[in-house]
C-alpha cells in the first residue's frame, strides 16, 4: 500500500485550499522553470520512463503519445485536456479540478512545451460548474504571478491556458468529439486516420489527454521517471486516483499505487462491502463501459490494466462500482444500457439502432419477459455493434451485456423461468 | 433533448445585455480571431442565463450572428446538448442521477421524494413556475451517491429526508447547505481520513 509521502495528490480532499500560495506550500510550481530548461526531449523521456499509461481509460503510453505530435511546422500545435468526466461511477478528475487546480495548470504548462504547443483547452463537463470557477480562478492567478502568458515561468516559453465548458452530452468524453465540439460543432466522433497529432483541432496538431494524466506531470518531472516507475508493476506503473461507489461501507476517492489487491483497498480504504465480503455479488472495477467480476474473480484481483484485462474486463478509469448480493444485477445492467442508448451520437448505425434494441430487449429481461433464445439473440447483437463503429462508444455498450450473460445467465434464465411459471398460474 | 413543443410562446427578439455582452466577449477572446464558431457553446449558454434557463429561437439566431454561423448549425448544437433546454423551465431545475452508483445507494428513493414533495413526474414543472423535475445521467459525484443537481449546485449523499428538506428550504426561498448533506467534507471517506491522516485535524 502506498505511503503518504508517495502520494502526488497531497491536497485531494480540499482540506488545505485550492490557491496559489496553497498550492505552493504542497510543491506545485516548484523550480517549473529549471524542469522547461532540460529541453523537450528530456521532459518527454522522463515520462516515457515513468511508464505513465493514460488515465482517461484507454491506458495508451503518455509520452509516446506526446512524441507523435511533429517536432516543427508551420501550424499552430494545441494541448486539449479532457475534464469531460462521465462514465458512470467516475468522478476522480472532479476532485483535482476543485481541490489541486494547479497541478493540472502547472502540467498542461509542462506538457504543451514538451509537445510544441503554445495553447492549451481544457474542456470540462458543462454540469461540473463551480469546478469551472475554480479551475478558472487558479488559471487567473497562474497568469497574475507570471506562470502563464507570453514568459510561462520566466522560461521564454509562451503558454495560454482556456477553459471550455461542455453542455451535457457523454460521447464527448471520445476524443475526436470532443475536438468537435470544441470547434463549436455538434460533438460526433471522427473517423481516425488522421489521427489528432497530425489533424486535430482546426486542422493542426492536437493532442488529447486526461486531466489525471496531466496532474501527475510536474510530480513525475521533479521526482524523476525512475520513481513513479518503481511504483506498482512493470508495465503498470505508479499511482493512480481510485473511486469506490455502490455497496461499501464509505464510499470515497483517493490514491493508490497501481496493482493493489483490490479486495485489501475495499477493506482499507472503504471499510469493506456493506454485509461483508461474503457478501459480494460482482464489481464493475473501471467504469461502466468494463465488464462485470464475479466475486471469485475479486478475491484474487489487482487494479492495474493487465490483471484486470486476464479477468476478462479492465482498468478504464479505475471507478469501482461494487455490487452485493442485495443487488439485481440484470436490472444493473439494463440502467447502463438506458444510459448508451441515451448518449449515441447517432452517427453509426449499429450503436444507432443496437443501443436501443438493447436497452429495449433488457428491459424485458428485467422482467424476465423473454425467451432463452432471446438471451442468446442479445448477445450475437453486442457482437454485431463492437467493432463496427467509428468510436469505442458501441464497444462499451456491448461489453457490460457480454460480461452479464458470461457471469450471471443462471440467473436471467431463471427470471424468465419465473416470470413464465406467474403468467401460467394467472392463466 | 426532445424537439421544440410548437406551443411554446417565442419571443419576437433577443439581445445580450451589456452585462452578458462584456462576458461574450471574454469568451470570443479565447479563440483565434477566425474561430468564432468554438464560441457557440459559451454564448448560448450565456444567452440561457439571461433567459430564465432557457434558450427560444430567437436567441439561437442571435448567438449564429454573432459566431457568423448559419442558424441551423446553431440550432444543431442546440438540441444535441442535454444542458440546453429549449422550452421553458422552472426557476429551479432539479435533475436527480438515477445511474447506477446512485440507483445503488438509493436514487429510487430520492425520486419518489421529489415527486411527493413537488407533485410533478420527471419532464414536467410545478404550477408555479419553481420547479422543474429531470431524470439525468451520471454527473460525475459517484462516491457522494445519490445526488441531483439544482441549477449550478450539486447536493450529495442524500436521503429521502434531506431531500424533502432541500425541497422546502427552497419553497421558502432559502439557500439550502450544498454540497453532502451528512457529516463528510467532499469525497472523503465517512468513516474517517484513511491516507493523509496528518491532514484530518488539520
Ligand atoms: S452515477 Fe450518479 S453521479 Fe455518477
Amino acid at each position: 500500500m502506498l505511503k503518504d509521502s508517495d502520494r502526488i495528490f497531497q491536497n485531494i480532499y480540499g482540506i488545505k485550499g485550492d490557491d496559489l500560495e496553497t498550492a505552493r506550500s504542497i510543491g506545485d510550481w516548484k523550480d517549473t522553470k529549471d524542469i522547461l530548461a532540460k529541453g523537450r526531449d528530456w521532459v518527454i523521456e522522463e515520462v516515457k520512463t515513468s511508464g505513465l499509461r493514460g488515465r482517461g481509460g484507454a491506458g495508451f503510453g503518455t509520452g509516446l503519445k506526446w512524441s507523435f505530435m511533429p517536432k516543427e511546422g508551420d501550424r499552430p500545435q494545441f494541448l486539449v485536456i479532457n475534464a469531460d468526466e462521465g462514465e458512470p461511477g467516475t468522478c476522480k478528475d472532479r476532485e483535482i479540478l476543485r481541490n489541486e487546480p494547479h497541478k493540472l495548470i502547472e502540467g498542461a504548462l509542462i506538457a504543451g512545451f514538451a509537445m510544441g504547443a503554445h495553447a492549451s483547452y481544457i474542456y470540462i463537463r458543462g454540469e461540473f460548474y463551480h469546478e469551472a470557477v475554480a479551475l478558472q480562478k487558479a488559471i487567473d492567478e497562474a497568469y497574475a504571478a507570471g506562470l502563464l502568458g507570453e514568459e510561462a515561468c520566466g522560461s521564454g516559453w509562451k503558454m495560454d491556458v482556456y477553459v471550455h465548458r461542455g453542455m451535457g452530452a457523454y460521447v464527448c468524453g471520445e476524443e475526436g468529439a470532443l475536438i468537435q465540439s470544441l470547434e463549436g460543432k455538434k460533438g460526433q466522433p471522427r473517423l481516425k486516420p488522421p489521427f489528432p497529432a497530425g489533424v486535430g483541432l482546426y486542422g493542426c496538431p492536437t493532442t488529447v489527454n486526461n486531466v489525471e494524466s496531466i496532474a501527475v506531470v510536474p510530480t513525475i518531472c521533479r521526482r524523476g521517471g525512475e520513481w513513479f516507475g518503481a511504483l506498482g508493476k512493470p508495465n503498470n506503473t505508479g499511482t493512480k486516483l481510485m473511486c469506490v461507489s455502490g455497496h461499501v461501507n464509505n464510499p470515497c476517492t483517493f490514491e493508490e499505487e497501481m496493482g493493489v489487491p483490490l479486495k485489501e483497498m475495499i477493506e482499507k480504504h472503504c471499510g469493506g462491502v456493506v454485509g461483508g465480503w461474503d457478501n459480494l455479488l460482482g464489481i464493475i472495477p473501471g467504469g461502466c463501459s468494463v465488464p462485470v467480476m464475479t466475486k471469485e474473480m475479486c478475491d484474487v484481483a489487482t487494479m492495474d490494466y493487465d490483471n484486470l484485462r486476464e479477468h476478462g474486463s479492465g482498468l478504464g478509469t479505475a471507478a469501482v462500482i461494487v455490487m452485493n448480493k442485495q443487488t439485481d444485477i440484470i436490472y444493473a445492467i439494463a440502467r447502463l444500457s438506458k444510459f448508451y442508448a441515451h448518449e449515441s451520437c447517432g452517427q453509426c448505425t449499429p450503436c444507432r439502432e443496437g443501443t436501443g434494441w438493447i436497452s429495449r430487449m433488457m428491459d424485458r429481461m428485467v422482467i424476465g419477459n423473454a425467451t432463452i433464445e432471446e438471451i442468446d439473440m442479445l448477445e450475437n447483437v453486442t457482437r454485431q455493434i463492437e467493432g463496427n463503429t467509428i468510436c469505442a462508444l458501441g464497444d462499451a455498450a456491448a461489453w457490460p451485456i457480454q460480461g452479464l450473460i458470461r457471469h450471471f445467465r443462471p440467473l436471467i434464465e431463471q427470471r424468465i423461468a419465473d416470470y413464465q411459471a406467474a403468467k401460467n398460474a394467472a392463466a | 433533448m426532445s424537439g421544440v413543443s410548437q406551443t411554446v410562446e417565442q419571443p419576437e427578439s433577443f439581445v445580450f445585455t451589456d452585462e452578458t455582452m462584456a462576458k461574450a466577449k471574454e469568451v470570443l477572446a479565447k479563440y483565434p480571431e477566425d474561430r468564432k464558431e468554438s464560441a457557440v457553446m459559451p454564448l448560448l449558454d450565456l444567452a440561457q442565463r439571461q433567459h430564465n434557463g432557457w434558450l427560444p429561437i430567437a436567441a439561437m439566431d442571435y448567438v449564429a450572428g454573432i459566431c457568423e454561423m448559419a442558424p441551423i448549425k446553431v440550432y444543431e448544437v442546440a438540441s444535441f446538448y442535454t444542458m440546453y433546454n429549449r422550452t421553458p423551465v422552472g426557476e429551479n431545475h432539479v435533475q436527480i442521477c438515477t445511474n447506477i452508483s446512485c440507483w445503488l445507494k438509493g436514487s429510487d428513493k430520492i425520486v419518489d421524494a421529489a415527486k411527493e414533495v413537488l407533485g410533478v413526474g420527471f419532464g414536467q414543472t410545478t404550477e408555479d413556475n419553481k420547479f422543474t423535475l429531470s431524470e439525468v445521467e451520471c454527473l460525475g459525484a459517484c462516491v457522494n451517491a445519490p445526488m441531483m443537481q439544482i441549477n449550478d449546485d450539486f447536493y450529495e449523499d442524500l436521503d429521502s429526508s434531506s431531500t424533502k428538506a432541500i425541497f422546502e428550504a427552497l419553497k421558502k426561498g432559502e439557500q439550502p447547505k450544498t454540497g453532502p448533506q451528512g457529516d463528510r467534507v467532499g469525497c472523503q471517506p465517512a468513516g474517517g481520513l484513511t491516507s493523509l491522516k496528518e491532514q484530518a485535524n488539520a
